[in-house]
C-alpha cells in the first residue's frame, strides 16, 4: 500500500445514531472500549464488520460507523461465517448475549468455534433476558427468581467457557464491563487472534437483574473475588495479593501465601497449557474460588475460510479455472443433425 | 448420428415401434437406479427422446425381498417428442415377488412380463408376503410372461471367475441389462464403458458385470422365448448438440452458469436434505469453477451464511426441501427486510411433516410465498422439466440481482430426479447478468443504503468500499437512510415498497403464452412439473377436435401481467395440481375466477390419461375451438 491510512479516533467509529440502551446499562462501557480500542486495529472503517443477532447487545452494530448487520436470533455465528468465507479480506466482529449465544443460538455458537472461523466473538453475559424483560437465562443460577420463574430457575446453567472449550475454541477469554482497562486490552488480544477468538463480558443488566456481577465489580470486594490471569505468571489474587491456587490432583484449591507456601507450589498460568487447565480454571466459580479474568487460552489451529478457500486454489492450480462449455460438452453427447429435423 | 456405435443387429424378427415404457423393478439393493439411467442414457444416444421416473424407497436398504425395498425406475423412449415417462407399460422386467406385486397394475394387458424365476422360492413368497406364486395367478394370464432363470444363467455366466456367490447375483441386474439392450435393439457401447470406468479398481467385477451383461444379450438372441424385438427410431428433436441432463444436475449447473454470467463466486450453503442433497454433491466438484460450497450445521445456519456471502458481494444460494425452508422462514423474512439478492431453491417433495421424502409433491407453493411472519413477498418461479431447471437458475438469480431481492425456485422430487435430453447452450450465447457495486461518491453527495432506482431496487453496496458504511438489520427501515425506523407511515410506505417491488419483476418477465386457441370452452392451468404430463394430455385433447388450450406457469409471483386476459378467455378453467389446490386458491382470489381442480396427493406424477379423461368430462367432443395456435 502506497497511501497511509489515517490515524483513526475512538469517535470515527460512532455512527450517528443514538445509542438507546438504557441510562447506567453495562454495555455503554462494553461500546466505548470497542470503539476506544479499534483504532490499534490499523483497519480503516469499511474493512470491519459488526455482525449481531437479537437481544439488547445485538443493537451494538447501529451505533458502529462500519458496516454492520442485525441479523436474526441466535443466527450472527453463520451470518458470519458465510461473511467471512465469501469476504476473507474483512475484520468481523459477531457481538451477542447469553440468550442469543447459548440458548437459541447454541448450535451455531458451537459450530462457529469447531470451524475455528476468524472472527471476535464478544458474548455480553448479563444472566438474564433484558430486551424481552425480565426472564432468566442459560447462565442464570439455579434458584433465581425472574419473571418467568417466580419460584426460582431449575435449569443448570451454562457455564460459556466451558462450552467453548468443549467446541475446540482456539481463544478464549473473560473481562468485566466495569474494568476498563482490562476489557479494552482483552478485546484487542482477542481481535489479534487469528482464529475464533471468544470473549465473555460479565455485564451489568442494572434493569432486570442489577447486581448479578457485584462480587466481580465492585471496588471493595473484586480482588478477593476475581483473579486476572497472566500468561505465565503464578494464580495469585487477593487485595493483599496473598492468595494463590494450587492443584490437589485434578482440584484447584485456594491457598493462603503467609502460610508457608511459596508461589512455586502455586498454578503457573499458560495459555497454550492442554484443555485440561482450562476447565479447571473454567470451573473456578464464586463465592468458593476468585474467578479468572483474562485470556484463558490462546492457541493456534488451522481456520476455515483459508482451509475452504484453500481447497478452491489448489482445485483450479490442479484443474485450471473451469471451464462451462467444456463441462457441459463432457460425457456421452449426441448432435442431431439439420437434416434429421427437416424429416 | 454422430457416435459410431457398434450397432446391436438382432437376426431374429425386429419390429420398428414409436415408442416404449418399460419399467425396471427390483430389490433397492439390486442396483435397478443405475441400470435405469443406463438405458436412458443409450436411449438418449440412439436419438430417442427420453422421460424418466425414478421411483425409490427413502430406506436406503429395506429388508431385502419386502414390498418396502422395492426400487423402480421407468423410462419411455420414443421416436416422437415425449414429455412424459408414460402412463402404463409395455415392458415390466421384475426381478423378484415383491417387485412383481407392487408393480404389475401398471403394465398394459398383453403387456410383456419378465421375471427372474430363480427369485420365486417359499423364501421369497414369503418376504414378498404372498400366500400364493403371482406366477401361477389367474391374472398373470393378462400378460405375455417370460420366466427367465436370470440368477443361475449370471452366475454360470461367471462361474470361472472365482467370484463368491453373492458377488455373482450382484451382476444380475447387468444380465437384465443385456437382455433388455437385445430387446429394443439397443447398443451396449455407452454401457460398457460405464463399466469399464466405473469399476476400473476392481478388474474381477469388471469382467463379470461385461459378462453378465453380453450373456443377457445373447440369452435374447437364442432364446425361444422371446421371438422378436422391437426397434424405436431416432426422435426429431430440433437441431443441434444433446446430452441427457437430471433436474438436480442442471440446477447445479444454472447456478454455476448464473455466477459466471455475472462474474460473481458462487457461495453455495446447504444442509443435507432429499430430494435436494445431489444439487450439493454436483456443486461441490467444482471449486475450480469459483464455487464454495458449505455445508452448515443446520437449514437455519445454511441460509444465514448465504446472508453473509451476500452482504459481501457473493452470489449466495441455499437450498432445501420442504421440511428445511420451514425452517429457514425467519432468515427469507431477514433478506426481504435488509433486501439483499440470493436465490433460494425448494425440491418440493411429499409432506407434512417428513411426510413422503423421496415422492413427488407440489405443495409448498403456499409455503414458499406465505410462510413467513408480516408481509414478506418474494419472487416465486417454478421449473417445468430436468433440462427447464437450468434456465430457471439463471432466470432466479437475474431477478434477484436486478431487484435485489430473494427469488425462490420450486422444483420437486419428479423433476429433480428425472432425465430428458439437453440442448448443450453455449455459456458465451446467454445474456450476461450486470451488477453494478457503488462506489464513493458514484450515488451522489450523501449515500443512501434505502435508495431506489426505476425498479425500486437499493444499491447493493458492499464492504470495504470507502465511504459507504452502513448498517442493515431486521428492524423496519427508514425509507432512504434505511436507520431503524417506528414511525407508523414510514411502516406502511416500506411495506408498500418491499411489495411493489416484487411486482415490479412483472415488467422484467415475459407474457403468458398459450398452447392452443386463444378463446375456447377450457383453459387447463399448470405449473412446475406437471407440465409435460399437462401438455400431452392437451395434445391429445385438441386432436380429438375439442375447444381446449394450455397455459403453463413459470411465474407464480408476480403472475405474468397477460394472466388475468387469458383466463378471461376461456368458459372454464382447469388447474391441476399435486396438491389440494393451492395455485387454483390463489387464482379464484387474485383474478376472482371459478376455477376447478384435479388434484392429487399420492406422491406420483399425473399420469396423461387421468388428465385427458378429466378434459373430455369438461369439453363437447369434436367442436375446434377458434384458430389453433399452435405453439409450446
Amino acid at each position: 500500500m502506497s497511501t497511509e491510512l489515517p490515524v483513526l479516533k475512538a469517535n470515527d467509529f460512532a455512527s450517528d445514531q443514538d445509542v438507546r440502551w438504557c441510562p447506567g446499562c453495562g454495555d455503554y462501557s462494553i461500546l466505548a472500549q470497542m470503539k476506544k480500542m479499534l483504532p490499534d486495529l490499523g483497519l480503516p472503517l469499511e474493512q470491519i464488520v459488526f455482525v449481531s443477532g437479537i437481544g439488547c447487545s445485538s443493537r451494538f452494530p447501529y451505533y458502529m460507523n462500519t458496516y454492520g448487520m442485525h441479523s436474526i436470533h441466535g443466527r450472527a455465528p453463520a451470518v458470519a461465517t458465510g461473511l467471512r468465507v465469501a469476504r476473507p479480506d474483512l475484520k468481523v466482529f459477531v457481538i451477542t448475549g447469553d440468550g442469543d449465544a447459548l440458548s437459541i443460538g447454541g448450535n451455531h455458537f458451537i459450530h462457529l468455534l469447531r470451524r475455528n472461523v476468524d472472527v471476535t466473538l464478544v458474548l455480553f453475559n448479563n444472566r438474564i433476558y433484558g430486551l424481552t424483560k425480565g426472564q432468566y437465562s442459560p447462565t442464570s443460577p439455579e434458584g433465581q427468581i425472574t419473571k418467568s420463574t417466580p419460584m426460582g430457575a431449575v435449569d443448570h446453567p451454562l457455564n460459556p467457557i466451558r462450552v467453548a472449550l468443549a467446541a475446540e475454541a482456539t481463544f478464549i477469554a473473560r473481562s468485566v464491563d466495569s474494568q476498563v482497562q482490562h476489557l479494552a486490552s482483552t478485546l484487542y488480544r482477542a481481535a489479534m487472534h487469528r482464529g475464533t477468538s471468544v470473549v465473555e463480558v460479565y455485564q451489568n443488566c442494572n434493569v432486570f437483574n442489577d447486581g448479578a456481577w457485584d462480587y466481580a465489580k465492585e471496588k471493595a470486594v473484586r480482588a478477593d473475588n476475581t483473579l486476572e490471569l497472566e500468561n505465565g505468571k503464578p494464580l495469585i489474587f487477593g487485595k493483599d495479593r496473598d492468595k494463590g491456587i494450587r492443584l490437589n490432583g485434578f482440584k484447584p484449591e485456594v491457598v493462603d501465601l503467609s502460610s508457608g507456601i511459596s508461589q512455586d507450589d502455586l498454578l503457573f498460568h499458560d495459555e497454550k497449557a492442554d484443555p485440561i487447565y482450562v476447565q479447571i480454571l473454567a470451573g473456578m466459580r464464586y463465592p468458593d474460588f476468585p474467578e479468572p479474568i483474562g485470556v484463558f487460552r490462546d492457541v493456534e489451529n488451522d481456520v476455515f475460510e483459508d482451509q475452504v478457500r484453500g481447497q478452491m486454489a489448489t482445485a483450479t492450480e490442479k484443474k485450471g479455472v473451469g471451464d462451462l462449455n467444456a463441462l457441459f460438452n463432457s460425457g456421452d453427447t449426441w448432435v442431431v443433425p439439420e437434416t434429421s429435423a427437416a424429416r | 448420428m454422430s457416435q459410431d456405435a457398434t450397432q446391436v443387429k438382432s437376426a431374429k424378427q425386429v419390429e420398428v415401434v414409436s415408442g416404449i415404457t418399460v419399467r425396471l423393478a427390483g430389490d433397492s439393493g439390486d442396483g435397478m437406479q443405475l441400470l435405469g439411467t443406463q438405458l436412458t442414457n443409450t436411449s438418449a444416444l440412439l436419438g430417442n427422446d427420453v422421460a424418466t421416473f425414478p421411483d425409490f424407497p427413502a430406506e436406503i436398504r429395506a429388508p431385502r425381498g419386502t414390498r418396502a425395498g422395492v426400487s423402480g425406475f421407468q423410462v419411455q423412449f420414443a421416436s416422437h417428442e415425449v414429455h412424459t415417462p408414460g402412463d402404463t407399460l409395455d415392458a415390466l422386467i421384475a426381478m423378484n415377488p415383491a417387485a412383481l406385486i407392487t408393480n404389475y397394475e401398471d403394465l398394459t394387458p398383453g403387456g410383456l412380463l419378465i421375471v427372474d424365476e430363480d427369485s420365486f422360492a417359499d423364501k421369497d413368497l414369503r418376504l414378498a408376503n404372498l400366500q400364493t406364486d403371482p406366477l401361477e395367478e389367474p391374472w398373470i394370464e393378462n400378460y405375455r410372461l417370460v420366466k427367465i432363470p436370470i440368477t443361475k444363467l449370471t452366475r454360470t455366466a461367471v462361474a470361472d471367475l472365482g467370484l463368491s456367490v453373492k458377488e455373482s447375483d450382484r451382476c444380475r441386474n447387468f444380465f437384465a441389462m443385456g437382455l433388455v439392450y437385445w430387446l429394443y435393439g439397443r447398443s451396449m457401447d455407452a454401457t460398457q464403458r460405464f463399466i469399464k470406468a466405473k469399476f476400473a479398481k476392481l478388474p474381477m467385477v469388471q469382467e463379470a458385470n461385461e459378462r453378465a451383461l453380453q450373456a443377457g444379450w445373447a440369452f435374447g438372441e437364442t432364446t425361444e422365448l422371446l421371438g422378436q424385438s422391437y426397434q424405436v427410431e431416432s426422435a426429431t428433436l430440433p437441431p443441434g448438440k444433446y446430452r441427457n441432463i437430471m433436474g438436480n444436475q442442471a440446477l447445479a449447473w444454472g447456478l454455476m452458469a448464473a455466477a459466471k454470467l455475472s462474474s460473481k463466486e458462487l457461495f453455495y450453503g446447504s444442509y443435507p436434505i432429499t430430494p435436494a442433497s445431489d444439487i450439493l454433491h454436483e456443486l461441490c466438484k467444482y471449486k475450480n469453477f469459483g464455487v464454495c460450497t458449505f455445508q452448515a450445521e443446520d437449514e437455519i445456519a445454511a441460509i444465514c451464511g448465504a446472508i453473509g456471502a451476500a452482504f459481501g458481494g457473493a452470489m449466495a444460494v441455499t437450498t432445501s426441501s420442504g421440511p428445511g425452508i420451514a425452517l429457514k422462514g425467519e432468515a427469507m423474512g431477514l433478506a426481504v427486510m435488509i433486501e439483499l439478492p440470493m436465490v433460494i431453491i425448494d425440491v418440493q417433495r411429499g409432506g407434512p411433516s417428513t411426510g413422503l421424502p423421496t415422492k413427488t409433491e407440489q405443495a409448498d407453493l403456499l409455503q414458499v410465498l406465505f410462510g413467513r411472519n408480516g408481509e414478506a413477498p418474494l419472487p416465486v418461479i417454478a421449473a417445468s422439466s430436468p433440462g427447464d431447471c437450468f434456465d430457471t437458475a439463471i432466470e432466479a438469480w437475474r431477478l434477484a440481482a436486478a431487484l435485489m431481492t430473494p427469488v425462490v425456485v420450486l422444483s420437486d422430487g419428479y423433476i429433480a430426479n428425472g432425465a430428458e435430453p439437453w440442448a448443450i447452450p453455449d455459456i458465451n450465447n446467454i445474456e450476461p447478468i450486470v451488477i453494478e457495486h457503488p462506489s464513493e461518491g458514484s450515488t451522489g453527495d450523501t449515500f443512501l443504503p434505502y435508495a431506489r432506482d426505476e425498479n425500486l431496487a437499493r444499491p447493493w453496496a458492499i464492504p470495504g468500499t470507502k465511504g459507504l458504511m452502513h448498517r442493515v438489520g431486521g428492524l423496519e427501515k427508514q425509507d432512504g437512510t434505511g436507520n431503524v425506523s417506528y414511525d407508523a407511515q414510514n411502516h406502511q410506505r416500506m411495506v408498500n415498497i418491499r411489495a411493489q417491488k416484487v411486482a415490479n419483476a412483472a415488467r422484467m418477465i415475459p407474457q403468458q403464452e398459450v398452447m392452443g386457441p386463444e378463446k375456447g370452452e377450457l383453459l387447463v392451468l399448470s405449473w412446475g412439473g406437471t407440465k409435460g404430463a399437462c401438455l400431452t394430455a392437451v395434445s391429445r385433447a385438441q386432436k380429438q377436435g375439442r375447444s381446449v388450450a394450455h397455459c403453463h406457469l413459470r411465474h407464480l409471483n408476480p403472475f405474468p401481467s397477460n394472466l388475468g386476459e387469458i383466463l378471461g378467455n376461456y368458459d372454464q378453467v382447469l388447474i391441476p395440481e399435486l396438491n389440494s389446490g393451492q395455485l387454483r386458491m390463489l387464482i379464484r382470489a387474485r383474478f376472482l375466477v371459478d376455477a376447478q381442480g384435479y388434484n392429487k396427493v399420492q406422491g406420483k406424477p399425473f399420469g396423461v390419461g387421468e388428465l385427458l379423461e378429466k378434459i373430455e368430462s369438461l369439453t363437447s367432443a369434436g367442436k375446434a375451438g377458434s384458430l389453433s395456435r399452435a405453439a409450446g
